[in-house]
């Protein structure tokens, strides 16, 4: 079967440019938020996941779900401390991190409107489980002292955590010293101070998590049997990056539904513009249609013509689409995770698989909406066509 | 004026299939802007559903962090004050943590007077305030998960360990629509004894007190003597009207609900660009037509008035379907996601909102194509016949 040529059908978009464009338009709109949504909810992942390295692990109280609802005593972190298993550092110390964790209510900067952060009492050795973290301004708050350090996105969106400002809570004037940058990861939205000192401020006297670091990945199993087997221990340890993972997924399920199921049905305005557009195409073109068909053309080649025209519109629209979407890489945003009540700042990433998804969700609006139009015209009767001509 | 409205229906429905597709786009587009409106308006209903006579005092550090139970007694003399209650978020799972609702340790009697919107039968009320071991759920909530006056409700705790069983003394009724009918009450009393046997250092503490006051417009000056009474304590507090204290959880998830503001904008927009497309295809169409009217001496202001009343007819009908399918949407919206939403209900300002953005629509979309046919030389329209 001989096939029209491509040129043809590009030149007929080009012909009625404001209806391709309109339309295209559309569509671009409908693929933007579809592509945008799926970007967000990849981000809020991404920055979570890598939060976690792959060789810590973390433990928690049973049950609890998040590190501000658990709570582990002094005595059992110094069990915790005392398990085969666990990696040394560098200065001969045990690589584990006993530390509070707490929710501070503070204003956003240029709204005024507070939300909670997280705040983490650490030391030395919780910076070294966590090599992402570098201080970009400023230096390391001191031991024992009411300094902290706050994250990237903390200085910037929240107010008094700046370098060099001071916040106020539980009491005292803290007296932000650093600022530090964690590549992107959820530390970004922490401020850190010293473990021992957040205790005496907030009045408590446990911990909410202890962190550590096995000596090889494999050593997991003979912990959590060894935590298991301890009846003095109440909490249950977990790999860091299931831990995070497990944190990013109700916020990033609900994003990802509620973008899902509002794209198709945006995508229905988009498929009956490029129907219409297709029906338009195909009326203005009737006496075309009847002389391919008289100089031979099969039904077949016509058909395949004009749903490669709508698959081209549909193509347009989802590049500008995309390319739309792309200018949202840079793009912060901030909102609070339900399942740490904390706040949480992350960008919107774009993968290529979400640039496959998109561009085939496009092309089957194009597919869907050029079908029915691409079938009539193959259908026409090649005297009525030359007649209307 | 008839033949006008004859004349309008005629043109509007000449490409059946044409007006009917785009009829279904804009339906599609109203509809879902509505629902999407509704969805906002549910964020905010905790804060509509509030009471001005109530204040609620917090840690001034975050929620999270609890007050002393004797601060009770020290409220209750602070001037203007006419009764204080306490509650505790209780965090549970029931069976699994799909089924969140929220759940709250209470001090009964004084929590159910300060939320007279909570009706609850008399003999119910008797029954939970009697019962330790007892609570209240809303109609919602119980409908949701059949639960019968009697039943036992296990909940496994995340922030107070264990697993904790209740029996269902009473289900109330909200006394509007506004009111929040997905939430579980029980005794705060239960929940501490066992605190003070397992956890004495987490004993006798309350997440928020609900302060009952007197005058609504004497809220701020009672916030500020509450404040200033605990100030430089190791427990200061943050009062607020119980409506800005809903609004502070609202505006933690503002980036979300941008965003869907943002989207439910965008749909019309693309909505716009459907219809205009169909309109410039009426026009170019019957360019002829328009030509032969000028000739026979009607104005240009007649043709823009014949396309912009096609556009707004098609615009109208769109609207009105749209506004009568969004309230059985609703109602599948509110069926599926259970108690996320306590109130889910499609305002008369959405409705509103819908028609006119139907309007707006249809009158943005006739603009262009209405202009370019009223300028139209009379010669060019007619050579388009041959």
């Amino acid at each position: 079967m001989k096939l029209l040529p491509l040129a043809y059908i590009a030149r007929n978009l080009w012909v009625r440019r404001v209806t391709t464009l309109l339309t295209a338009g559309g569509m671009a709109l409908v693929v933007y938020v579809f592509a945008t949504v799926l970007m967000m909810s990849e981000g809020i992942r991404q920055t979570l996941v890598a939060t976690g390295q792959p060789d810590n692990v973390m433990a928690l109280r049973k049950g609890a779900g998040a590190e501000i609802n658990s709570g582990v005593d002094r005595g059992q972190a110094a069990i915790l401390e005392s398990l085969p298993g666990i990696a040394t550092g560098a200065r001969g110390q045990v690589l584990l991190s006993k530390e509070p964790v707490v929710l501070n209510n503070l204003p956003k900067r240029g709204s005024g409107k507070p939300s909670n952060v997280t705040v983490r009492g650490t030391s030395a050795t919780g910076l070294e489980l966590r090599p992402q973290v570098q201080l970009v301004q400023g230096r390391m708050f001191r031991p024992g002292s009411s300094e902290i350090v706050t994250g990237r996105a903390v200085a910037e969106g929240f107010q008094g955590a700046a370098l060099g400002e001071t916040l106020r809570f539980a009491g005292r004037d803290w007296t932000v010293v650093g600022v530090f940058d964690s590549g992107r990861t959820g530390f970004d939205s922490e401020i850190w101070g010293d473990a021992e000192q957040m205790l005496q401020a907030f009045r408590r006297n446990a911990f909410s998590s202890i962190v550590f670091r096995l000596t090889d990945g494999s050593q997991f199993e003979a912990v959590t049997k060894a935590i298991a087997a301890d009846p003095r221990l109440t909490v249950e340890a977990k790999p860091e990056i299931q831990f995070y993972a497990e944190q990013s997924e109700a916020l990033a399920t609900f994003i990802s539904i509620l973008g899902t199921s509002l794209s198709v049905i945006f995508s229905i305005g988009a498929i009956v513009g490029a129907m219409i557009t297709m029906f338009a195409a195909v009326a203005q073109r009737t006496g075309e249609i009847g002389t391919l068909r008289a100089l031979g053309f099969r039904r077949g080649a016509v058909l395949l013509a004009f749903l490669c025209e709508a698959l081209l519109l549909a193509l347009v629209g989802g590049l500008l689409g995309l390319l739309a979407a792309t200018s949202m890489q840079a793009v912060n945003i901030s909102t609070t995770n339900f399942q740490s009540f904390a706040e949480l700042a992350f960008q919107f990433k774009l993968t290529g698989r979400i640039v496959w998804q998109t561009l085939a969700f496009a092309l089957f609006m194009g597919l869907l909406g050029g079908f029915v139009p691409a079938w009539r015209a193959s259908r026409m009767k090649i005297v009525d066509c030359l007649r209307a001509a | 004026m008839l033949f006008y409205l004859k004349l309008l229906l005629r043109n509007a429905f000449r490409h059946k299939l044409r007006t009917l597709l785009t009829l279904v786009g804009l339906v599609v587009a109203v509809s879902a802007f509505g629902l999407l409106r509704t969805i906002v308006d549910a964020w905010y209903a905790g804060v509509e559903g509030s009471s001005s006579t109530r204040l609620v005092s917090r840690s001034a550090i975050s929620l999270t962090f609890p007050l002393p139970l004797n601060y009770a007694q020290r409220l209750k003399a602070v001037d203007g004050v006419a009764s204080v209650s306490w509650a505790n978020w209780f965090g549970g799972v029931y069976i699994t943590e799909r089924n969140f609702f929220p759940q709250f340790a209470v001090e009964p009697a004084s929590y159910l007077a300060l939320y007279p919107e909570y009706r609850l039968k008399d003999e119910e009320r008797l029954a939970f305030i009697r019962d330790r071991q007892g609570c209240v759920v809303g109609r919602k909530l119980a409908n949701k998960f059949g639960w019968k006056i009697g039943d036992q409700i296990p909940l496994r705790g995340t922030i107070y360990p264990g697993t904790w069983s209740f029996t269902l003394r009473g289900i109330w009724d909200g006394a509007e629509a506004k009111t929040d009918e997905s939430q579980l009450l029980f005794h705060w009393g239960l929940i501490n004894e066992t605190l003070r046997k397992r956890y004495p250092g987490r004993a006798d503490q309350v997440g928020v007190y609900i302060i009952g006051i007197n005058e609504p417009h004497n809220a701020a000056p009672i916030s500020q003597r509450v404040d200033a009474l605990f100030k430089n304590s190791l427990a200061e507090t943050l009062t607020e009207t119980e409506s800005a204290f809903q609004l502070s959880f609202v505006s933690m998830s503002e980036a979300i609900l941008v965003a869907v503001q943002a989207v439910s904008l965008i749909i019309i927009v693309i909505i716009m660009a459907v219809m205009a497309n169909t309109m410039t295809m009426t026009a170019r169409e019957r360019l002829a037509e328009y030509a032969t009217l000028k000739a026979l001496g009607f104005g240009p202001g007649f043709v823009a008035r014949l396309l912009f009343g096609e556009s707004l007819l098609i615009a109208l009908v769109g609207g009105v379907s749209g506004l009568l399918l969004t309230l059985p949407l609703a109602a599948a919206f509110r069926a599926a996601v259970g108690t996320l939403f306590p109130v889910f209900q499609v305002s008369e300002l959405t409705m509103a909102l819908q028609l006119l953005a139907a309007l707006l629509v249809g009158a943005v979309a006739a603009a262009w194509p209405a202009w370019k046919m009223s300028r139209i030389s009379i010669v060019a329209g007619l050579r388009q016949v041959a």
